[in-house]
């Protein structure tokens, strides 16, 4: 499959990337070269081969449902740059 | 042209874990906003989830009791997408192994019929922060209290027909979730949420219609009405020649319609991959029997039993059953009372008719269950009447003791003396000659007259029964 500009423009704008002109040729050239490594991997048979979850062979270790935070408002509060009733403030969003 | 709805449901239910899906905040509802919401839930570089055990177990024992199949090995996903209140960026959720496969739910509808319905999949993920648009003028407010909470997504197949089937199979889960003990399934609080996927079709067609999914329905009643509202405007769009769009549309209870929603966004593309931060689920056979030995009774078993063991009728075993607290309260009277048909009746009717005028659930009933068992009792060896029964619960519901006590402190007990009843019949067709005149000329209507009066000068304590038969041999003298 190859990708075009356009393709480029419309993950970027998923990923609320602002991509010049420049960056745009640049992005495009580097991610095909992605997928046609991605192309040379498919051609190796894997029939019979459990698909890979994780790179590490283990499994998920499993939490106590125990409360272990305490309330830190304050100090996370001061980590943003608007505040208001113990909220934390962004630009109006609309519908 | 006959039209068909087809009607899928997401149902969300956020699991009652103390602590939160992949960190150690709480979960508790109405929490003063972001003190519950730490480094973790904020997305600060450097912390890494860990999944709590109890949301799986919960997960897990839904799966069990709607007899689907367990991953056993799950993997959780990225879906991404961007929203001030979601701070990672993206929801960890779980799209091509979820823990929970295939099962089904049996629903019954009003009419006594009965359908099973496909659940496709249930799968474990956190819900985001809570946006206020209203609270600022020119900002909007992100609470993260709620970012993290552990939500299953239960989804079912498009196999419900109509509004009231979506509402059966709702009920049903909701009752389940009660019975499990999974979810406290307060829907006003969020706790189950529901999205509607619906189409309609022309009746006997095999292909599906474009459907529309409804966002945020949160009550049983809105569900219902947002489906019909729903399915009518897709009817007028295909009636008039038109073509339904493919989108998400908003149900607003006040207008009662639905209106579209992000229509200017392009379709959603959420990116999915495997969640590198959390490694495969996985869990084997005795994990899976462990969370199988905690499973209760279940609705369906429960009904049934109740049909077999105390000989009730279809209708009261299923409405006794769907509560757990109301089963549970109804067998506790029907044992110490010995008669199940009584103990039934006086669970869903005088009882629930209190509890539900002062709103109160069964586990916080003024009259317990032994209390009522003991009213119970006094019906069954004649100490009183039915209908006194009825003067007698409510000084109970006030607080004025025991049946026992109340019949003794304010003489209620049956009059069944059948030479003081006697008696009494005589004054009282001795002073209505008018009225025995009319009964012995044939209306026969006449004779409820003479109960009535025998019960007023009784004062409701004859023995009913002893009335008629007395009453009867006297006047056809």
């Amino acid at each position: 499959m190859a990708l075009e500009l356009k393709d480029i423009a419309y993950i970027a704008h998923l990923a609320r990337l602002q991509l010049g002109a420049a960056e745009q040729s640049e992005a495009l050239s580097r991610i095909t070269n992605i997928l046609s490594m991605i192309d040379q991997m498919q051609a190796v048979d894997t029939a019979g081969v459990e698909p890979l979850a994780h790179g590490f062979d283990a499994s998920q270790r499993l939490r106590d449902d125990v409360v272990t935070e305490t309330n830190q408002r304050d100090l996370l509060l001061k980590l943003a740059p608007s505040v208001d009733q113990g909220l934390f403030l962004v630009p109006k969003v609309l519908e | 042209m006959a039209w068909e709805t087809v009607i899928g449901l997401e149902v969300h239910v956020q699991l009652a874990t103390k602590s939160k899906l992949f960190s150690g905040s709480a979960t508790t509802f109405g929490a003063e906003p972001n003190t519950q919401a730490n480094v973790f839930d904020l997305a600060l570089p450097g912390t890494l989830p860990v999944l709590n055990g109890e949301a799986l177990r919960m997960a897990v024992k839904f799966g069990l009791a709607i007899g689907a199949h367990i991953g056993k090995k799950s993997v959780f996903d990225r879906k991404n997408y961007f929203y001030p209140d979601l701070p990672k960026g993206y929801q960890t959720s779980q799209l091509d192994h979820p823990i929970v496969g295939k099962g089904s739910l049996t629903i019954t509808l009003d009419d006594g019929t009965s359908r099973t319905i496909g659940v496709t999949r249930a799968h474990l993920e956190e819900d985001a922060g809570k946006s206020l648009h209203e609270l600022f003028p020119n900002d909007t407010g992100i609470d993260l209290n709620r970012a993290g909470t552990p939500l299953l997504e239960i989804v079912s197949e498009p196999e419900l027909r109509s509004a009231k089937e979506a509402v059966a199979y709702l009920k049903k889960l909701h009752s389940l979730i009660l019975y499990l003990g999974i979810s406290d399934g307060d829907m006003s609080q969020g706790s189950m949420r529901c999205d509607a996927n619906v189409s309609v079709r022309q009746q006997g067609d095999s292909k599906f219609g474009t459907r529309a999914e409804i966002k945020n329905i949160n009550s049983f009643r809105f569900v219902e009405k947002a489906i019909l509202i729903e399915a009518q405007r897709q009817i007028d769009i295909l009636e008039d020649g038109g073509r339904i769009i493919q989108e998400t549309r908003l149900y607003d209870p006040d207008r009662n319609e639905t209106r579209s929603m992000r229509s200017k966004e392009v379709a959603n593309d959420y990116r999915y991959f495997p969640e590198p931060d959390l490694l495969p689920v996985v869990i084997d056979d005795a994990f899976i029997a462990a969370v199988k030995t905690t499973l209760p009774e279940l609705p369906d078993l429960k009904s049934q039993r109740f049909q077999s063991h105390y000989g009730l009728s279809d209708y009261d075993a299923d409405v006794l059953s769907a509560d757990r607290a109301t089963a549970d309260f109804f067998e506790v009277v029907a044992n110490a009372c010995g008669d199940a048909k009584l103990s039934a009746n006086w669970v869903m009717g005088d009882l629930q008719s209190v509890l539900h005028k002062s709103e109160l659930d069964i586990a916080h009933s003024p009259v317990s269950a032994h209390a009522l068992a003991g009213l119970i009792s006094r019906i069954k060896d004649n100490t009183i009447s039915s209908k006194i029964a009825k003067t007698v619960f409510e000084a109970m519901i006030n607080g004025e003791g025991s049946a026992d006590t109340i019949i003794e402190s304010k003489g209620l007990k049956q009059v069944t003396d059948s030479g003081a009843i006697e008696k009494l019949i005589d004054t009282i067709i001795a002073a209505n000659p008018k009225q025995l005149e009319q009964y012995r000329s044939g209306q026969d209507k006449v004779f409820t007259f003479f109960v009535g009066q025998v019960m007023k000068e009784s004062k409701g304590k004859a023995n009913p029964a002893q009335v008629n038969d007395i009453l009867l041999n006297k006047l056809k003298k």
